[in-house]
């Protein structure tokens, strides 16, 4: 269980951050296309936000609310990525090979830079996800009550 | 006089990491680790992996520290306590050794960006050329892990999400 912080100034100083990092989360999992970035460090950085919220205001506060509830997330980032691999079967390619996405009015090209976001967006949602969840296991409060009794 | 900010960086690197294996507090070699990582990120964004760079970054100096001090606060004094037997005569003899080899080894790698090594004469230029037609997407590196090797980054992200079950399985008694 971790309690909000005491300080104000780490109080104030999350809450100009915090949105920040979120942001530069989503930038850099959608500029990945072009320029550094991709997926994974995309959702690294979106997890580190709400990691770092939830170290800054504790479990309960309603600002972790949200990381709290991306922990039913668990498994869709996965879904998407192969979801979108299974798309390309329906259309009736290999797996995961994006130039067979059945969608209307796109070139070969455009649809495997389609696939590209999707996928990513996937691994993203899902590194995110494993992120927080992981912290989560770790700061839960039965673990402190078992390494004192055992 | 050969002097840049390499060199710099490497001492920097060997002096954390060095301090993280010896240092006696645990907290602090937990620190001293976030700062090696920081400092291997600015070494892979100067051989120009940005993307190895950021992860190192948000992984090893963030997230990663966050993990050790969560573990270190929630376990008793008891358990980290160090216990440092002195080095066995094999760990003497043997390390030096693979550290000699190794380094006779790296005398034969192909020097940094040259044109000529198996890396960029194999399938390289293949991708460099061909990604932009292919996919629409600037970022050699993007569509070469999302799309010609996509495969591989979906078994990625299954080691990631099963890394996340079984620390919730191993650690979550309820719930």
């Amino acid at each position: 269980m971790i309690r909000p912080h005491d300080s104000i100034i780490v109080q104030t100083l999350g809450r100009f951050v915090i949105p920040v990092v979120q942001i530069f989360g989503l930038y850099v999992l959608f500029f990945g296309q072009y320029g550094p970035g991709g997926g994974f460090v995309g959702g690294v950085i979106l997890g580190a936000g709400m990691i770092l919220s939830v170290l800054i205001f504790g479990h309960d506060a309603s600002r972790s609310q949200y990381a709290r509830n991306v922990l039913h997330g668990d498994g869709v980032g996965m879904l998407i990525y192969a979801g979108v691999g299974g798309l390309c079967m329906i259309g009736g390619g290999e797996f995961l090979n994006y130039a067979n996405l059945d969608i209307p009015g796109l070139e070969t090209a455009s649809r495997r830079s389609l696939g590209i976001v999707l996928t990513q967006i996937g691994v993203a949602v899902d590194v995110a996800v494993t992120a927080v969840s992981i912290v989560f296991s770790l700061s839960a409060e039965e673990i402190m009550e078992d390494s004192i009794n055992g | 006089m050969i002097f840049s900010y390499e060199i710099l960086l490497l001492l920097l690197m060997l002096v954390t990491a060095a301090g993280a294996i010896m240092v006696k507090d645990l907290m602090s070699a937990v620190l001293l680790l976030g700062s090696y990582s920081f400092f291997l990120a600015l070494v892979w964004a100067w051989l120009g992996a940005v993307d190895v760079a950021f992860v190192e970054a948000v992984v090893g100096a963030g997230l990663a520290t966050v993990l050790f001090l969560l573990t270190l606060f929630r376990t008793a004094p008891k358990d980290t306590r160090l216990r440092r037997p002195p080095p066995s005569l094999t760990t003497l003899i043997v390390f030096p050794l693979l550290g000699v080899l190794l380094l006779y080894a790296a005398n034969d790698l192909p020097g940094f960006g040259d044109p000529n090594s198996p890396a960029s004469v194999h399938i390289s230029p293949t991708y460099l050329q061909q990604s932009y037609q292919d996919t629409h997407t600037p970022n050699v590196v993007t569509s070469v892990l999302m799309d010609y090797r996509s495969l591989d980054t979906m078994v990625e992200t299954v080691v990631i999400f099963a890394s996340g079950i079984a620390c919730a399985l191993l650690l979550r008694r309820h719930g």
